[in-house]
């Protein structure tokens, strides 16, 4: 595969600096509802520790923006450890990140199921629990384009990631105990399927160059967020024949019950605009529809993004009424607000 | 051997990371997302200025440091688990000043141990460990055969290269390039060539002429 030696064109001090640097600017757009503690390297819910509120983390590399930090407020995630672009965090992270967010009630480790972020979030939740806190950690894996078997890594996690993040969020806001909010990160990963298309590759900082090189009329299938190429390449055809790949892919493995209501999230990767997600928002719940399952909630924009990859993911998570109500409880954060 | 045979072997790993960086970032973009070569730079850099400020301290003590060094810059997969191994293998050489051979030995076999607990790998998986294992297990049939450490070390940084080049024809079962399927067959593991780059350093640092 052909790395390209595209010149880069970002906006940029020094490199390395990068993400420290988007993290300051973070806090200083958001006073009110985080501050980044530079020296952790963690963004943290600006009143916390709330006593006896089970507290959520996340964190993994850099580069989903707004994933994880923009997800830090009420509602929602109390703390968010971003690593290095596509790395992810270190256990001190972890570890500060979880000491600073416990009100007593526990902390719930919410993880992408990548090979580093579980690692490095094993070790942090030894060394949590060496120091007498109360953590619950749960793995997400939604896409649908790794085959789980003895011959990968697993399956990875990815859009499910921000639907878990606001559902358990909720619960946790409203009083649910550690048990219960863990539940609710388990119910969304094991109800959620994702699948992801990239019409270009991404850019990263460090090395300035493309990570793959898709050839003019060419579509990625089946990619994850770090740049990483998908499974197999196609022609590239019109929105509604890659809705069909995106829509049977999910639903064929997700097997959700007949006239099930479900949240579709349309999710951008970073360099498709709204423009085209909404046109593929409106190819995707018809084809839903047509698939016998109704569409009651959505969110369309780019949450879970790879850098400037154009490319969208597709991730259909089923619902009951409780998720329904979680999902629609109040949440204020820097990328997600409704109902306050 | 003793503490300047680990800090020269950590300052030999931060200089052949240094020079084999951008190789290492293009072997990990091919199959992975390109970091490995900036991470691994990154990590030993750190561990070079922790071991340069802890002048005195026993090989072993060395090696837990470096450790620790590393699970706490790398991140990534390569961090926790070139950090657990080193401090596996610096608990084997406890407080004693010196080691020989048959120590160094243990001290490898160790931090395999620790990588394939803490990875789940085995031969063949497309990893770190097609290089480190048959490393390990040449030196130990080595110095039983009698050879000096020297040259059971040099038979070490071989075997560890003849495995990271037979990741070229595998298909990735753990870590990131195994969710490209067959398409991960035909590159070279980027974990594996930095195992292989570790091994060739040690080799070096106990035979600086060479």
């Amino acid at each position: 595969m052909a790395v390209e030696t595209t010149h880069m064109r970002k906006f940029l001090n020094e490199p390395a600096k990068v993400v420290k640097e988007s993290l300051a600017g973070l806090a200083a757009a958001h006073p009110d509802l985080l501050r980044y503690d530079a020296a952790a390297q963690i963004i943290v819910r600006r009143d916390a520790p709330r006593k006896g509120k089970v507290a959520l983390i996340s964190g993994g590399g850099s580069g989903h923006e707004p994933l994880h930090g923009g997800f830090v407020g009420h509602g929602m995630l109390d703390a968010a450890c971003p690593g290095e672009v596509f790395t992810s965090p270190v256990p001190a992270q972890m570890l500060a990140a979880t000491k600073a967010v416990d009100g007593g009630a526990g902390v719930v480790h919410i993880v992408k199921n990548y090979t580093g972020d579980v690692l490095n979030f094993k070790l942090a939740a030894e060394d949590a629990a060496d120091e007498g806190i109360k953590v619950t950690s749960v793995v997400i894996d939604d896409d649908v384009a790794v085959q789980d078997s003895l011959y990968t890594a697993g399956r990875r996690g990815v859009g499910a990631t921000v639907l878990a993040e606001k559902i358990a969020g909720a619960a946790a806001e409203s009083g649910a105990d550690l048990t219960r909010v863990t539940d609710a990160v388990k119910r969304v990963n094991d109800r959620a399927r994702s699948f992801g298309v990239a019409l270009s590759s991404c850019v990263p900082p460090a090395s300035g160059k493309a990570i793959f090189d898709l050839p003019e009329g060419q579509v990625e299938l089946g990619i994850g967020i770090h740049g990483e190429p998908g499974r197999k390449r196609a022609t590239l055809g019109s929105a509604s024949e890659i809705v069909d790949v995106m829509v049977e892919a999910v639903i064929s493995d997700l097997k959700p019950r007949n006239g099930a209501k479900v949240l579709a999230f349309v999710n951008g990767m970073g360099g498709t605009p709204l423009l085209e997600l909404y046109l593929l928002y409106g190819e995707i719940d018809k084809k839903l529809r047509a698939a016998g399952v109704e569409p009651v909630r959505n969110l369309v924009g780019s949450y879970i993004t790879s850098l400037e990859m154009a490319g969208s993911s597709l991730t259909v998570l089923e619902l009951d009424e409780e998720l329904i109500k979680l999902w629609d409880a109040p949440v204020h954060t820097p990328a997600l607000r409704w109902g306050v | 051997m003793d503490a300047a045979t680990i800090t020269s072997w950590m300052h030999r790993i931060d200089l052949a990371m240094r020079e084999e960086k951008d190789h290492l970032v293009q072997l990990d973009a091919a199959i992975g997302d390109g970091d490995h070569g900036t991470n691994m730079t990154r990590g030993f850099e750190a561990v070079v200025q922790a071991l340069d400020a802890d002048a005195g301290s026993s090989p072993g003590k060395l090696l837990i440091l470096a450790g620790r060094t590393l699970v706490s810059t790398v991140g990534g997969a390569s961090g926790p688990l070139w950090g657990s191994a080193l401090r596996s293998g610096g608990r084997v050489l406890g407080d004693q000043p010196t080691f020989d051979g048959g120590a160094l030995v243990n001290v490898l076999a160790a931090a395999l141990a620790s990588i394939k607990d803490l990875g789940t790998a085995s031969v063949g998986d497309k990893t770190m460990v097609d290089a480190l294992e048959p490393a390990v297990d040449a030196l130990r049939e080595r110095l039983a055969a009698g050879a000096t450490t020297a040259d059971a070390l040099e038979a070490a940084a071989q075997a560890a290269d003849a495995g990271m080049r037979s990741t070229i024809t595998l298909q990735a079962r753990k870590g990131r390039a195994s969710y490209l399927g067959e398409r991960s067959i035909g590159h070279q593991d980027p974990g594996a060539t930095s195992t292989a780059l570790i091994v060739r350093a040690l080799q070096r640092a106990v035979t600086p002429a060479s």
